[in-house]
């Protein structure tokens, strides 16, 4: 972290690519100007920034990249509001700002020797890309037992990263389950909501981590499949957002309780939340 | 020890050059803390400012950098100008607010530069009350009108002179420029004593409040508590603890700053997605925000309650919320069994 936390480094943007076909999602791939910049910026994956789009203001974004992937960020963003709009029309090669890493990360010490089953839907995929670009790294690959990855959009051309999970389907390393809500031409994979898809798969519980992220009603519908399955609350981690302007736990917006989401999340275990008051 | 009004004033006009010097003042809206060059300019006489003078370590509206754009490029700067200041004529209340203040911008992970930097820079005097206002309600939470916490010295007016208390080693150092410091006579001692020992008539009971609201989030006591509110913000603006912002730009062609400006959790913008979702999308749910951070989040986080009974809440509110009452309901609410 920077010493002003409230000074963003520059970072200059290589590629801004449409990542889904409805246009809606982005990924910028941010590349670091100097030695001292990435050096000062150790992270790891669950962990945000706050995106600046000169001009327009900023806003929090999760890392979509691992610490493994030297020299670059990459924040895939869906296209809603001033900032993402306005970052959405960047052309390659301008300057951004970046104030980070922010917030907590993944339990990756607590998953080491276990097994992880990450479960996303949607753009919510985008810190789970970096937990297991992360942990299939060859450095940490063999800290991890099998690692499945439950992954689902509503068709197939809103999938994140499709080059990737091309790659995944072939390694060995990774156990990786794509699906869609309702059949589309050409589609050989999984069709269904995840958490449907989630209890025909019945990944084991025992010795096993759970990271869901997703929309709402797909976390709503998830959990019990996984209560079924025998996962505690304890054994089950999410990471939320919040609306947030500094992203240091002081302008008093993102908090659930006595828990601020930019500083002390955003990743919570079930068994957190549940101690929290149901307002997020 | 004790220093006369004159001696003190002589003082005081000798550290304006060297320090801003900020002082209690009467403007069109009734008492404010400005910037003074003589001591003949301070209102002698005054229950308490209308804003907490918490804007000088905090300011509503202020720079956090600037930038300037050339095509794809861009050039950050960030400056910070503060000068050494002196506070003069802070009330106990105030000043105990900035001590709940300085745990805000400062937690386990960062510190905000920008109300550092000046509270580092500052010394405050603070004064205490002779006149207690029916809205005063400091005693609630261990404090007195004559409380030392938060200032660096502290004045007692005994009429003609002031009773000089040194709390901390920034309040020595300035205190090594007064002259002529005398003992105080027994009259005035007892009359030290009387200020000292003095409560507010007005309390409220929050030895429970913060294990009652750990108890109360699904309470029905939320539903009806503020249906009058209106949700003007005045109570935020207006409170010495109050510490929520904003951030955002302020662009001209290929130039801007990033400012930070109050804001306050009864907004209802404060917590709105940009997916449209809003937690606390109702008055219910913002009001619940403002009590519990103030009587349960903060204490669990700081052990403090961030609440320091000035009053400014009450007397400014326009459709006559009273926090006492407010926290007076929570204490009397019944418990739902969930």
């Amino acid at each position: 972290m920077q010493q002003n936390p409230y000074i963003p480094i520059t970072m200059k943007l290589v590629k801004n690519l449409v990542e889904t076909e409805d246009r809606l999602i982005n990924t910028f791939t941010l590349e670091f100007l100097n030695k001292q910049d990435e050096e000062n910026f150790k992270y790891m994956p669950g962990q945000f920034a706050e995106l600046s789009a000169y001009g327009h203001g900023e806003a929090p974004f999760g890392i979509a990249t691992s610490p493994t992937e030297p020299g670059i960020l990459k924040f895939s963003v869906a296209k809603v509001g001033c900032v993402s709009n306005a970052l959405h029309l960047l052309e390659e090669g301008t300057m951004v700002g970046v104030r980070g890493p922010m917030g907590n990360y993944y339990p990756l010490e607590k998953f080491k020797g276990k097994n992880v089953v990450i479960i996303g839907g949607g753009f919510a995929f985008t810190t789970l890309r970096a937990l297991a670009k992360y942990m299939l790294d060859d450095k940490h690959r063999g800290d991890y037992g099998d690692i499945t990855v439950i992954y689902g959009a509503r068709n197939p051309g809103l999938l994140l990263y499709k080059e990737e999970l091309a790659e995944w389907e072939n390694n060995p390393n990774i156990n990786l389950v794509t699906t869609i809500d309702r059949p589309a031409e050409g589609w050989t994979k999984h069709v269904g909501f995840i958490p449907s898809i989630t209890e025909q798969i019945a990944p084991s519980s025992v010795d096993t981590y759970a990271v869901v992220c997703g929309p709402p009603a797909m976390i709503k519908f998830t959990l019990p499949v996984l209560e079924k399955l025998n996962f505690t609350p304890e054994t089950i981690y999410t990471s939320l957002e919040m609306r947030m302007k500094c992203g240091l736990g002081i302008c008093g917006r993102c908090n659930i309780g006595t828990e601020y989401v930019c500083k002390d999340g955003p990743v919570f275990s079930m068994a957190q939340l549940k101690e929290l008051p149901n307002e997020y | 020890m004790k220093i006369s009004k004159e001696k003190f004033g002589q003082a005081f006009d000798a550290l304006v050059p060297e320090y801003q010097v900020i002082a209690p003042v009467s403007d069109a809206n009734g008492i404010a803390f400005k910037g003074v060059k003589s001591f003949s300019e301070v209102k002698q006489d005054y229950l308490n400012s209308k804003l907490p003078p918490k804007a000088f370590f905090f300011p509503q509206h202020e720079k956090l950098m600037s930038y300037k754009k050339e095509g794809k490029d861009v050039t950050v700067k960030s400056e910070l100008k503060v000068e050494d200041t002196i506070l003069f004529g802070i009330r106990p209340c105030d000043a105990k607010g900035m001590q709940l203040l300085d745990m805000v911008f400062k937690n386990d992970q960062y510190t905000d530069p920008y109300y550092f930097e000046r509270r580092d820079k500052s010394v405050i005097i603070g004064l205490a009350c002779s006149k207690i206002a029916p809205t005063c309600f400091c005693s609630s939470f261990g404090m007195s009108p004559a409380g030392s916490e938060g200032s660096d010295i502290l004045l007692i007016d005994l009429g003609d002179s002031y009773e000089v208390e040194v709390i901390t080693e920034k309040g020595k150092a300035l205190a090594a420029r007064f002259e002529a410091l005398s003992d105080l006579s027994a009259e005035e001692q007892a009359l030290v004593d009387k200020i000292k020992s003095a409560e507010t008539a007005s309390k409220v009971d929050v030895a429970n409040t913060t294990s009652k609201l750990d108890k109360m989030f699904n309470s029905p006591f939320w539903d009806t508590l503020q249906e009058k509110c209106i949700g003007c913000n005045v109570c935020s603006f207006s409170c010495p603890t109050c510490h929520c912002f904003d951030i955002s730009e302020e662009v001209r062609k290929n130039e801007g700053t990033r400012v930070r400006t109050w804001d306050a959790c009864m907004a209802p913008l404060f917590t709105l997605h940009g997916s449209g979702h809003n937690p606390r999308d109702n008055k219910k749910a913002r009001w619940r925000q403002r009590l519990m951070h103030k009587f349960n989040y903060f204490v669990h986080n700081n052990g403090a309650m961030a609440c320091v009974g000035c009053g400014r809440c009450i007397k400014s509110c326009p459709v006559n919320m009273d926090i006492r009452q407010v926290i007076d309901g929570a204490n009397k609410a019944e418990l739902v069994v969930e």
